[in-house]
């Protein structure tokens, strides 16, 4: 009966209800089975408050009702019992199944890091390309997905693929997909990590606000081609801009944006407005009082590659590292220079 | 031939004064403070709840409101955590769990015993005194700041966010010792002072109930109160425990905190079940059918519950092993919870319905309890719990077993056994507009959000994409509608307390063994010491008199 029922799967699932798109090869099993225990759990609910609203309107109390001892129906006790015991194994046979496909990656999956950190996504391709916020991955190729987290826990969460798992600081977790559908789809966080102070944008345009709902990235599936043509170009700086306003969008895409303000705000980190170039007071490390520094070029790079080197007096040291190209920090800093 | 042998003429006091009862034999605020009746103290737990209730309910309506547009509606991202986390450890915590054992528990217990009081009365005393400490650290929390990381206290992030969370945290510790004490005073009772001729097998289910929730109360609680040390330990001390740079283990304290959490949603949905019991016995005229099918599944809930705690935590990074495990084992549950509600159902075949508000409260106790339920099964299955997990589906199926089952119980039974604690009706008429506007205010509320789920809106968001505005305007509306429901449900309660009909003794015709106290009880509760010749439920053995009102 179980090799009967699972195998229905593989014939095109009924329309998924309340199912978002589904763009993997996986989703299916997953919505058959969803929409199976969906209509049973249907039958059920009807079943019963049909059977309780009818008698409890068939058998509304008299005058003068007899009072007897509730009878026995050891068989039906037993039959209720006994038949959803083999129902549920059934549905944990058929979930376990189809949990399985999306555990165990092939040989020649493309493997895609994926790290969470307040409150953005980097996605490390197999060349050592880093992307944040938008995941590019060629149709019908099977990928792995080996996650791991910066901070606190966030989890991976693809609504189209039916898939989530946990990025756990200090572990890797792995997930695996086969997206079969052209098209971009979202990717939420679905493991509470906090906000910061304000109302700042999210780094990814047109996303939620509001740190653990403002980690949204982006994949796009595309052809082979054009993915093979994506990876091969380095973080480039984009034609006809000058530094300082390429460091203006890496300022938002690198989600900079949801904890220093700009305008002199107060934010989960220190304010850029007037920062560069001028001295700031530092909190006091382990090794005793860190006294002040000049906020210059020097500075400015070692709280982006080490945040926690010297934190500005007031604030938490809650950032993550940055892995940013010698270009990329510069023109960040091109950027904050105009911020005076 | 009487089988509670009791005066029923309404006699109280130590005098056989009928007009001397529990109520008023001693006056003034220190007969209170100092009480060792465990009916007043059945009381002032039920005013302690009540009032968190409201408070933790509002906060829930602030999120509704600020989930009613994207963007920012009322407040900031950082307040939002704020007020979410204290709903949630607010109504766990300080409402749900001792909600029905130690308020309704307490007044009920030794009644339905036969009983003068518990075991232990200053225990009990102390218990209260306890519960008070721990809420009032988790206040003095909320007023130097608040917290910020969800009632679930999950590590890294609780251990490095700013707030105060060690208060919290110690609030929650603290209470969790009253939860422990109360449940070792209540299973002490039940074992050593049922009256002559309350046998086992005629023991109300509402106590196999109480005793099933008091034996997890006393295994699992410690298990959360050295977590929650630990927990504390971790942020003052930064001893690394669950701080993978030092080496521990984030995914630990999830391991930790579920192998309490997970028996908790037993301690807060077993009671609710004993009521509904009492309830359906009642208003139907009849014994709960399966008996001891209906005790025994209790009992192996409360078995199961501490063998499933993993499934919180199919996503966690937790070994495809355990998972599968894990996803084994929670399907064991689906067993005696189906058992029970086949049983509830078949007991209305063929008896004698009456529809009184408290038995609206227990059929749509059953009606959300299978929705509670059967969604349960979507998240047992591994593969449908991965998408659904930490999403508003999971939001949803547990405030249909926390608020559509348990608290519906809760209201249930407040409505059931309120003529029996104050002496006064409230207005029945009332109380049928109150739960249809309850009713409808709360399904409306979460249906939609079992939609957002599958949809794919995670939890814990305070903006959210376009798409899913519609369906948060609806739950947010209805939120206003069951805020109505409940707020004339206190001023129906509060009528009745100063303008209410004197109660008889026995208001609902019931067999049970509580009822035979006059209302509101003396002192001790019985006039002379009962003995028991028949079961709460044996209707066919009750005399007319016994059911009778007075």
């Amino acid at each position: 009966m179980i090799h009967l029922l699972t195998s229905l799967s593989l014939t095109p699932p009924p329309a998924a209800f309340d199912l978002p798109p589904a763009i993997s090869a996986e989703s299916p099993d997953v919505d058959w089975l969803y929409n199976m225990i969906y209509y049973v759990s249907i039958f059920f609910t009807v079943v019963i408050t049909g059977l309780m609203l009818y008698w409890v309107r068939k058998y509304k109390r008299q005058k003068g009702d007899k009072r007897f001892e509730t009878p026995h129906y050891p068989r039906l006790e037993i039959a209720w019992t006994v038949i959803p015991c083999f129902f549920v194994v059934f549905l944990f046979h058929a979930g376990f199944k189809a949990f399985m496909k999306q555990a165990i990656a092939g040989q020649d999956a493309l493997e895609i890091g994926v790290r969470g950190q307040k409150w953005f996504w980097t996605f490390r391709y197999p060349n050592g390309r880093e992307e944040n916020n938008h995941l590019y991955v060629p149709v019908g190729h099977q990928v792995k997905f080996v996650i791991s987290a910066a901070d606190v826990l966030h989890a991976f969460y693809v609504p189209g693929g039916r898939i989530k798992k946990d990025a756990v600081p200090g572990m890797f977790t792995t997930l695996v997909f086969t997206p079969n559908v052209l098209g971009d789809t979202p990717v939420y966080c679905a493991e509470y990590c906090g906000a910061p102070l304000g109302y700042p944008e999210p780094a990814l345009d047109g996303a939620p606000h509001g740190g653990h709902s403002a980690m949204m990235a982006m994949i796009h599936v595309v052809s082979q081609e054009e993915f093979d043509k994506f990876v091969k170009e380095g973080p480039k700086k984009p034609e006809g801009i000058s530094d300082a306003d390429w460091g203006k969008k890496l300022y938002k895409e690198n989600a900079c944006i949801t904890c220093h303000t700009t305008d002199g705000s107060k934010g989960t980190g220190p304010t850029w407005k007037g920062m560069f170039g001028h001295n700031v007071e530092l909190n006091a490390g382990l090794s005793g009082g860190m006294g002040s520094t000049m906020a210059n070029e020097d500075y400015v790079r070692e709280s982006i590659t080490k945040p926690q080197a010297k934190v500005v007096m007031g604030f938490n040291p809650v950032m993550p590292p940055y892995k940013l190209s010698e270009k990329q920090v510069s023109a960040i800093i091109e950027y904050m220079k105009t911020l005076q | 031939m009487a089988a509670i042998t009791t005066d029923q003429h309404g006699h109280g006091g130590h005098d056989g004064d009928p007009n001397v009862n529990y109520l008023n034999n001693t006056r003034g605020i220190w007969s209170w403070i100092y009480t060792l009746d465990h009916k007043r103290i059945g009381l002032m737990y039920l005013a302690a709840v009540i009032f968190f209730f409201i408070f933790a309910g509002v906060m829930a309506l602030l999120v509704r409101i600020e989930l009613l547009t994207p963007g920012r509606t009322i407040v900031d991202p950082d307040t939002y955590n704020r007020i979410f986390t204290i709903h949630g450890v607010v109504m766990v915590f300080l409402f749900i769990i001792p909600a029905i054992p130690a308020s309704l528990g307490n007044f009920v217990l030794p009644m339905m015993l036969g009983a003068k009081d518990v075991a232990f009365p200053r225990l009990n005393l102390l218990s209260y005194y306890i519960y008070i400490l721990g809420a009032t650290f988790a206040v003095i929390s909320l007023l130097s700041g608040g917290v910020d990381t969800g009632w679930t206290f999950y590590t890294p992030y609780s251990t490095t966010t700013n707030g105060a969370v060690v208060l919290m945290v110690l609030g929650a510790f603290i209470a969790g010792f009253s939860s422990i004490l109360t449940g070792v005073n209540f299973i002490t009772t039940i074992h050593k002072l049922r009256a002559p001729g309350l046998t086992w097998s005629r023991l109300p289910l509402f106590l196999w109930a109480i005793y099933a929730t008091s034996i997890l109360q006393v295994l699992a609680t410690p298990v959360l109160a050295i977590t929650l040390l630990l927990l504390m330990l971790e942020r003052t001390l930064d001893i690394g425990i669950f701080d993978a740079h030092k080496g521990g283990d984030p995914v630990l304290f999830q391991h930790f905190f579920w192998f309490y959490s997970h028996p908790a949603v037993y301690i807060m949905i077993l009671p609710g079940m004993g009521i509904v019991n009492e309830l359906i016995a009642t208003f139907t005229h009849r014994k709960i059918m399966g008996y001891r099918a209906v005790f025994v599944s209790s009992l192996a809930l409360a078995l199961f519950s501490f063998l499933v705690w993993a499934h919180h935590m199919f996503t966690s990074g937790m070994s495809e092993y355990a998972n599968m495990v894990f996803s084994a084992l929670t399907f064991l549950v689906a067993i005696p919870s189906g058992v029970k509600v086949f049983n509830w159902t078949g007991t209305l075949y063929k008896a004698s319905i009456w529809t009184a508000s408290p038995m609206l409260y227990a059929l749509a106790f059953l009606f959300q309890f299978c929705i509670g339920g059967l969604t349960g099964l979507f998240l047992a299955m591994l593969a449908v719990d991965i998408h659904l997990h930490d999403t508003y589906f999971v939001v949803a199926h547990f405030h249909y077993v926390m608020v559509g089952s348990t608290v519906f119980a809760f209201w249930g039974g407040l409505h059931y056994w309120w003529p029996k604690m104050t002496g006064k009706m409230y207005d029945e008429k009332t109380a049928k507009r109150v739960f249809w506007t309850v009713f409808v205010g709360y399904n409306g509320v979460f249906i939609p959000q079992f939609v957002l789920g599958s949809r794919g809106m995670p939890r814990r968001y305070y903006d959210y994409l376009p798409q899913f505005q519609t369906l948060h305007m609806v739950s947010t509306f209805f939120s206003w509608i069951l805020a109505v429901g409940l707020f004339w449900m206190l001023f129906m309660f509060i009528q009745s307390l100063r303008h209410g009909k004197k109660a008889p003794r026995n208001p609902w015709n019931s067999a049970g063994y509580e009822w035979g106290a006059p209302s509101p009880p003396p002192l001790e509760n019985f006039v002379k010491q009962p003995v028991f010749t028949r079961g709460p439920y044996d209707y066919h053995l009750a005399t007319d008199a016994e059911i009778a009102e007075d």
